[in-house]
């Protein structure tokens, strides 16, 4: 992964602790469940299965998971409980990189791409998509790029007065209509004026939507559209955020925004509160998308690029 | 809701059918088929555990009646142990004192603050007069958030922009509130993580300082495994009074609600369901038992039902389906009433056995706009009296509409062979009742 500079030695400390309670919750509980034994016996691997499934990591990667823990053990004949958590490590980075195909240390705008870089930013209700974008929009103009963001959230109640005062605090400018406004006319003039004004980024944030509500996902398609009058190749990104303690509907959320909307990168909120860094290994598991964001705390920073390495390695840091 | 967790549980329950008795053998796949399903729904994986040792232990020895299969027996045992497990009966909430004070926690984007509106606006309707506190001073834009629901629903809003300090608005408010002679208080705060100490604090002290007679802990229905976990820390700290689930209308599987239950042992109050802010119903255990089975939740739907009935629009419908005038403008009026009550697809998911036959089918909420259109596209005159459609009105219809003139044809055929059923139906009961939705509304 190179060297860290001074930044990111600081950033992975702060990993390290918004990931403490997953930590400590992993490797303390395999700790607990091999007291007394030598080997991987059935009764290790039922522990094991208890402590992956309520890592939130899900009933069918857990499965995979054990499945080939007991597949090395019937092949090596014999397994050590101390290599248990080397070989679940191995088997818990395998998982990761097998759709984690970027490893990003830092977001750039991708070579070639013709500016504004448009990111569309969807999710569930209270996932923390608007948080998300004011925390993104300090990053990247604290790098040097020119943002604009469109505030297409026109229908959860002062979610235009939110995304402006992001945009305040963050000296970030901001289209909007105002409330119960038309969505697609937000994404419009935003991709305009970016077009027009030469933005770098454009992030447009939409109204909350339970995946299961045909006509708001439908909205989404016509937002896209829309953009794509201006900038036919955008949106560049289709970031759908997640909340880290939601259970196994992130596995129907995930499904169902992809189906709608080509969904192209992950964000999952809210890691710090939780035991549970599990929901990113079974999200991973089970979709082609990488994860881009963890959030790991409150302050801008927390939102991190995630890098499997350093998140594998929290994970299992001793 | 819990389609599901139903689905699963069929397929469990599949593998007792034609088998005499329930065993130690044959229990044991279904049980952990159960265990499966519950922790797919995100059932807590040590609840899970225990439900499912307690359905085997109550199961085992039974014998099977001759009338019922295994499978239908486990359906009961389960039923009745996951109804017992989210607190066997409806619980209110109490609201004492003058005025009586209820305290809204919860974690970030759980939903409290539209929670907080809907529930002002029920006990609004309900005649009392509310006050809603807006302490969350974290979050941007969060006190007008709650300033727009409020004016929404018609509620005033205490609201101290640059006070940085929740437990003195809280206290600001309620005496407020008092001066104003109105009777609860409602205190919005600020989302929160359990394990965040600083906040946590911060709440514990806003308790302190108004002892509310209700504390709600407001949770959203998707929440995983941690559930618990952020339940408990939340109890141990506020000892809360009752659970609200959130965005209940999304398919989660809402198994946090009988994870929670469990380990809290606190009542589920209230469950919110959409946006609009009348989206909010007190939490029925046994209703919702029946929907994780599969087995539909009639009250609910006959509830729903009568909430959205237009008593008067029902009697003069009736009338003129006596004297057979039942025309367009009569069906559209109708049409409108099923729409009030509420998106179709939740609708349709209470009748028992539909649940899981939909779980994979879309009705949009504007399955009727095609109809809608045409009828719309028709002149007063020929609403009143269809039998002026001829094919050339027709033709005109269907331009008007976006629709083809089979489009038109298929719906007037429709509503020709309605007709002639309500003059059967009406000739069959004599002339005491006509038929059409209006009977179906009635208990």
């Amino acid at each position: 992964m190179g060297i860290f500079g001074f930044f990111s030695k600081d950033k992975k400390e702060k990993l390290d602790k918004g990931l403490e309670k997953s930590k400590d919750s992993l490797l303390s509980k395999i700790g607990k469940a091999v007291v007394g034994k030598s080997k991987v016996d059935d009764d290790v691997l039922d522990e094991l299965e208890e402590i992956l499934i309520t890592s939130d990591v899900g009933v069918d990667t857990t499965l995979k998971v054990i499945r080939r823990i007991e597949e090395r053990v019937a092949r090596d004949k014999y397994m050590g409980t101390d290599e248990l958590d080397v070989i679940l490590r191995e088997e818990v980075a395998g998982l990761l990189s097998e759709n984690q195909t970027e490893q990003l240390s830092d977001f750039e705008i991708p070579a070639g791409v013709k500016k504004p870089y448009v990111i569309l930013v969807v999710g569930v209700n209270g996932v923390g998509k608007t948080t998300t974008i004011g925390k993104l929009s300090a990053q990247f103009k604290n790098k040097g790029y020119k943002v604009l963001l469109g505030a297409a959230d026109t229908f959860r109640a002062a979610a235009v007065d939110q995304i402006k005062l992001w945009g305040e605090r963050t000296g970030v400018p901001v289209v909007a209509h105002g409330m119960n406004t038309d969505p697609s006319a937000v994404a419009f003039d935003a991709a305009k004026k970016a077009a027009e004004e030469g933005y770098d980024i454009v992030m447009i944030d939409t109204a909350g939507r339970l995946h299961n509500k045909v006509n708001l996902m439908n909205e989404l398609t016509k937002i896209k559209r829309v953009i794509q009058k201006f900038i036919p190749e955008a949106p560049h990104d289709v970031m759908l955020v997640l909340d880290g303690s939601t259970g196994q509907n992130a596995v129907m959320q995930a499904r169902e925004f992809t189906k709608a909307t080509q969904v192209s990168s992950l964000a999952i909120t809210k890691l710090d509160g939780t035991a549970k860094g599990g929901v990113v290994i079974g999200i991973s598991d089970e979709f082609k998308i990488p994860v881009r964001y963890i959030g790991v705390g409150e302050q801008i920073e927390d939102l991190q690029i995630f890098n499997k390495d350093e998140f594998v390695d929290s994970l299992f840091k001793k | 809701m819990f389609d599901n967790l139903s689905t699963k549980l069929d397929k469990a329950f599949k593998n007792l059918k034609g088998q005499g008795s329930i065993t130690e053998i044959n229990v044991a796949t279904t049980v952990k088929e159960i265990r499966r399903a519950l922790i797919d729904a995100d059932v807590n994986f040590k609840v899970a555990k225990e439900v499912t040792d307690e359905i085997k232990n109550k199961s085992l020895g039974q014998d099977i009646l001759i009338s019922v299969s295994p499978g239908q027996m486990l359906v009961k045992i389960t039923q009745d142990e996951l109804t017992s497990l989210m607190g066997g009966t409806q619980e209110n909430i109490v609201l004492e004192g003058n005025p009586a004070v209820i305290l809204i926690a919860g974690l970030q984007g759980s939903g409290k603050t539209t929670f907080t509106g809907k529930l002002a606006s029920r006990l609004k309707k309900e005649g009392k007069s509310v006050m809603l506190a807006a302490c969350d001073i974290y979050r941007p834009a969060a006190i007008d958030q709650l300033k727009v629901l409020g004016e929404q629903v018609g509620v005033e809003v205490y609201a101290e922009p640059e006070n940085k300090n929740a437990v003195e608005i809280a206290q600001k408010a309620i005496a407020e509130a008092k001066a104003q002679n109105k009777k609860v208080v409602i205190v919005d705060t600020a989302g929160r993580l359990a394990v965040d100490e600083q906040m946590m604090n911060e709440i514990a002290a806003v308790k302190d300082a108004i002892q509310p007679s209700e504390t709600l802990f407001v949770v959203d229905s998707m929440t995983g495994q941690d559930a618990v976990n952020t339940a408990k820390t939340f109890n141990d700290r506020l000892d809360f009074d009752g659970v609200v689930l959130t965005k209940l209308d999304g398919d989660t599987r809402g198994g946090a609600a009988i994870s929670i239950r469990k380990v809290v042992e606190k009542p589920i109050k209230f469950i919110s369901y959409g946006e609009k802010m009348d989206a909010l119903d007190v939490f029925y255990p046994e209703r919702m038992a029946q929907r994780v089975l599969g087995m539909g939740d009639v009250v609910s739907l006959v509830e729903r039902a009568q909430q959205a009935f237009d008593e008067d629009e029902a009697k003069r419908i009736n009338q003129k389906i006596r004297k057979n005038q039942f025309n367009f403008e009569d069906f559209l009026s109708q049409l409108a009433q099923i729409k009030k009550m509420g998106n179709l697809k939740d609708l349709v998911g209470m009748l028992p056995g539909v649940g899981k036959m939909m779980k994979d089918i879309d009705i949009d909420d504007d399955a009727f706009k095609p109809i809608e259109a045409i009828i719309l596209s028709m002149t007063k005159e020929e609403r009143e009296n269809p039998e002026l459609l001829d094919g050339s009105r027709r033709r005109r219809i269907a331009k008007g509409s976006g629709t083809t003139v089979q489009d038109v044809n298929k719906l007037l055929k429709q509503f020709n062979e309605m007709r002639k059923m309500m003059k059967t139906m009406n000739k069959l009961t004599g002339s005491r009742r006509g038929m059409g939705l209006s009977n179906l509304m009635k208990r």
